[in-house]
């Protein structure tokens, strides 16, 4: 390790010192833990989830839930004016503390906003209650703090309800809100978690200049250490409750010292920059094939009698799954890529027009666009799908043993014991013992849930899945773990999976043909290691630039980012989408496709 | 923690195995969540009490014949308007079986009304398992044994007698058999109705939600009182006390299922969406299994809190429409055809043990009430 001489460095802000805190009877859930922010700086708490990090943040602005005590440690705000010590303030004291010295920016943008007020009167609130300005120079100062966030036109922001906003303006709002008061100290707690990668990285931008020009210091809670990477100055990674390292963000995630630190950095997911190319493949046969499929909903008119508008959801979409092969969709919220999940499993069908042609492997070919009662069974038998939420994903009333059981009940194959037998084999083949079978779901973590959830849908032996974002609730070391059993699953049992998912990085892992979606459209398809080593597509750029990487060299590529992920009328004209004009696919090299005018 | 030379502060490596394979071998793990939601329902005192209590009440419904030293309809033309009499053991000093003091009574023609001395100097002492009015038990076994009666030449009225020398001790514990189970008959009526038409509305919405909704809407317009009114005006006066009890149930059952078919459509909108719903719809399974499998299963536990919020509202209708007069009729006998004969100011003045019936109303609803919260407070997710 290189010898580093100590800079003088200007004291902490905030120095948090053998926090330990507890729930009413039980025990610690934070263990002595200690940092510093020093002015000007990000310290980024980093670890998954329930590692204590929100809580040891939250502590600092005593926002702590009411069965928690405050068990030893101490925290301490300094600043010119003098020192605090918010764990020993009235809460008269704490108020003031609080929005003026500290803000805090939360996770989700949807629930930290009251949807009766509109946002310029929500984020102007820190400074009615803290400074002694007039209505008018309330409005000014928020709409000069909008224009610094990034809005192009503020007063139509002040005067918007939260949910006339897209996630990424709301948390921009949120982001005005934590700033207008010019705290010293900020606290984001997992900001850009619940936004898209190219809003993330944008937020994530915004963020880091607003810091530098305001020159506050940031604790920044996250789990992703890609965003560490691009934000953080140090770092201090937890683990159930415990700092087990902190320092400075190259070093650690540089030469991390800690097994756990190590552990966390390898499972990390990245778009590797120079894929190992595939060897082509002896071509297997199509089992999916989606041609010429479009769907649009139509939408309630705001007028009971002006003509109801249609939607496309998705519009000329041609995919093929072949047998034993991953195909990913990837893309933000709203690029239809559900939506072509369900039509690749026929719980919605598509315009007429398209075909979804399923072939099994000795029976028939099915058409799913148009599935009649008994081939719909047949298709069932066959394809399965894998769901997002660990927690919803299973009856909270059902043993794992009936939740199992279900599909084959219900297709009336085998007698109780053969299913039970089937049952424990398919719960070895996901990794978890058949003692499991009598529990409950509440008795198992997030990663074992989806485990469960793969299990109940190979439960009637399915050639083909359908993985709806799968990892995306699942914290790194857990998603890396899933990805491997369904990779390791697709070997064994020659499966083939359509994957959905907004993370590239992940898709770059498992996936063997790549469609990226945007409003409805792939605008570029093709194998991960020709689209991700010479993407072509702007949004493609743009998507790639703005995933986090876990390494302080390759910071988050902005301009990129801004080119391609701004509305599609606005990309260049050789890629733009516009209403009535769709350019067709052109093929870049061999199977690497681009959706481009000539 | 360790400082390395970089600057950097590390804890040691812990050596300890990796836990998340041992998470589900807590001992809660085996535990459905409805044993978990009755250890959290044991831990919430009063509506624990309020449970216990409610328990005992109905497991000793059939047997108020025994308990009760009276029939309901038994007549004391001696003894009319007799206030309540106390049991004492002590007597000069001394420590005696439980006894009373006899009771009699005489016209006050100036103040027109009856007035009671007791003889404080001849006190008789209670017998016990002794025979009485015959009554049946559980309404089969018939039997003439009580658990006490009153000394052979003179009465005993706990909670006093009414206006034709009833025991009103006796006549509320037999009323308890009409006004606690007309609840729950309603209730059955009820719950049957509203699951079937929140379900259905919930599950399949559309044009059958549409339906179904407007004709909520159409039942909730109807102004509710002069309904029952109308309702139990139109059952024959001469039914039997059990058949107007029955039609009675099912006039307050009726009517009482829309606010429970919302909110059985309102859960069911939002369980459709989880994603279990889902994945047994992609398995092939049918609307009605779905349904019995997956919705109501975890919709069960709110319909017991619901039910249990809203026996009272039954009990009370019965005391509401019987207190009118367009109840239960005599001769049976339940709180709120008890409370029919209380409908004077001025006999509630002198008699004031006459409107003893409400209290064991406002025990019940309250109980009722409190278990309800306890069960609501147990079954809510976010205390978990």
């Amino acid at each position: 390790m290189t010898n580093i001489t100590d800079a003088p460095q200007p004291a902490p802000i905030l120095e948090v010192r053998g926090l330990s805190v507890g729930f009413a009877p039980g025990k610690n859930v934070l263990h002595d833990v200690s940092f510093d922010v020093r002015p000007g700086e990000t310290l980024a708490l980093v670890g998954e989830s329930g590692s204590g990090k929100t809580l040891s943040c939250r502590a600092v602005l005593k926002l702590l839930p009411k069965a928690a005590q405050i068990r030893s440690g101490s925290i301490l705000y300094r600043d010119a004016t003098g020192e605090i010590e918010p764990l020993t303030l009235s809460p008269r004291a704490l108020r003031a503390f609080r929005g003026d010295k500290v803000s805090m920016i939360f996770q989700q943008p949807m629930h930290a906003f009251s949807m009766m007020h509109t946002a310029g009167d929500q984020v102007g609130e820190v400074l009615r209650l803290h400074s002694d300005l007039s209505a008018r120079e309330i409005k000014d100062t928020v709409l000069r703090t909008f224009e610094t966030v990034g809005f192009t036109d503020p007063e139509r922001v002040y005067g918007a309800y939260p949910f006339e906003l897209s996630g990424g303006m709301r948390q921009r709002a949120m982001i005005a809100m934590a700033t207008i008061g010019k705290p010293r100290l900020i606290i984001a707690d997992e900001p850009t978690t619940a936004l898209d990668v190219t809003t993330q990285a944008m937020v994530l931008g915004l963020l880091k200049k607003l810091q530098s020009e305001t020159g506050a210091a940031l604790i920044l809670v996250t789990h992703d250490l890609g965003v560490v990477a691009n934000m953080a100055d140090q770092v201090a990674v937890m683990k159930k409750g415990r700092v087990v390292e902190s320092g400075r963000a190259d070093l650690i995630l540089g030469s991390p010292w800690h097994s756990y630190t190590k552990r966390l950095i390898a499972a990390a997911p990245e778009i590797p920059t120079d894929p190992p190319v595939a060897a082509p493949e002896t071509q297997p046969g199509p089992l999916l094939e989606m041609t010429n499929v479009s769907r649009s909903f139509v939408l309630r008119s705001k007028l009971p009698w002006s003509r109801p508008q249609t939607f496309a959801a998705v519009s000329d979409f041609n995919l093929t799954v072949p047998r034993g092969a991953t195909v990913a969709i990837a893309g933000e919220s709203g690029s239809g890529k559900t939506t072509c999940a369900r039509i690749a499993l026929g719980a919605l069908p598509p315009d007429p027009g398209g075909s979804v042609i399923y072939r099994p492997r000795n029976a028939e070919p099915i058409a799913v666009h148009e599935l009649t009662p008994q081939t719909r069974t047949a298709f069932q038998r066959q394809a399965q799908m894998v769901f997002q939420d660990p927690y919803s994903t299973l009856n909270p009333r059902m043993r794992i043993r009936e939740a199992l059981c279900e599909p084959m009940e219900i297709h009336g194959i085998g007698t109780p014991a053969e299913r039970l037998a089937r049952a424990e084999e398919v719960l070895g083949w996901v990794g978890l013992s058949g003692d499991m079978l009598g529990r409950y779901p509440h008795a198992f973590s997030g990663g074992q849930r989806q485990r469960l959830s793969i299990a109940r849908a190979l439960m009637i032996g399915p050639e083909f899945l359908v993985c709806d974002e799968p990892t995306s609730a699942l914290d790194v070391s857990v998603q890396a773990q899933v990805l491997d059993l369904l990779a390791e699953l697709q070997e064994k049992l020659g499966l083939s999976y359509l994957f959905i998912s907004h993370d590239l990085a992940v898709i770059a892992q498992i996936a063997d043909e790549v469609a990226v979606m945007r409003q409805g459209v792939i605008v570029e398809q093709g194998p991960p290691a020709m689209l991700f080593n010479n993407p072509q597509h702007p949004y493609t750029r743009a998507l790639i630039a703005a995933q986090p990487e876990p390494d302080v060299q390759r910071p988050i590529d902005l301009a990129a980012v801004a080119r391609g992920a701004g509305d599609p009328a606005e990309w260049p004209a050789a890629y733009r989408l516009t209403d009535n004009a769709l350019p067709p696919l052109r093929a870049v090299e061999g199977p690497h496709r681009v959706r481009a005018h000539a | 923690m360790i400082r390395l030379d970089d600057g950097r502060y590390v804890a040691p490596e812990d050596d300890r195995p990796e836990e998340f394979a041992t998470l589900a071998d807590t001992p809660e793990a085996r535990l459905s969540l409805h044993r978990l939601t009755l250890r959290r329902f044991a831990r919430h005192r009063l509506a624990m009490i309020s449970a216990i209590f409610l328990l005992t009440c109905y497991l000793l419904l059939p047997l108020v014949g025994f308990i009760a030293p009276y029939g309901p309809n038994t007549r004391n033309a001696e003894h009319i308007f007799a206030p309540p009499q106390l049991i004492h053991i002590f007597h000069d000093g001394g420590l005696n079986a439980p006894f009373v003091y006899p009771i009699s009574g005489e016209a006050n023609l100036a103040e027109y009304r009856w007035d009671y001395t007791a003889d404080t100097d001849a006190p008789q002492s209670l017998r016990w398992f002794c025979p009485g009015d015959p009554y049946k038990l559980a309404g089969l076994i018939p039997s003439q044994t009580h658990l006490f009666c009153a000394p052979d030449d003179t009465t005993v009225f706990l909670w006093g007698s009414d206006r034709l020398g009833r025991d009103v001790f006796s006549r509320i514990l037999y009323g308890a058999q009409l006004s606690l189970t007309v609840g729950l008959v309603g209730i059955a009526i009820s719950m049957g109705l509203g699951i079937f038409f929140g379900a259905i509305a919930g599950y399949f919405g559309g044009g059958l939600d549409y339906a179904i909704q407007r004709l909520i809407e159409i039942l909730r317009s109807i102004p509710e009182l002069p309904l029952w009114l109308a309702l139990s005006a139109a059952v024959p006066s001469h039914w039997g006390p059990v058949s107007v009890f029955f039609a009675i149930s099912i006039i307050l059952g009726l009517l009482d299922w829309p606010g429970l078919a919302r909110a059985v459509r309102a859960k069911f909108f939002s369980l459709r969406e989880e994603d279990f719903v889902q994945a047994a719809e992609m398995m092939g399974a049918k609307p009605s299994r779905i349904i019995r499998r997956h919705l109501l299963p975890n919709f069960r536990s709110h319909l017991i809190a619901s039910a249990a919020l809203s026996i009272p509202s039954m009990i009370l209708g019965e005391t509401a429409l019987s207190f009118l007069g367009l109840g239960l009729r005599a001769p049976a006998v339940s709180w709120g055809v008890m409370l029919n004969d209380a409908q004077h100011l001025s006999s509630i003045e002198i008699y004031p043990w006459t409107a003893l019936p409400m209290l064991p109303i406002i025990i019940v609803v309250l109980a009722f009430s409190f278990m309800g919260d306890g069960l609501r407070d147990a079954l809510d997710p976010s205390e978990t």
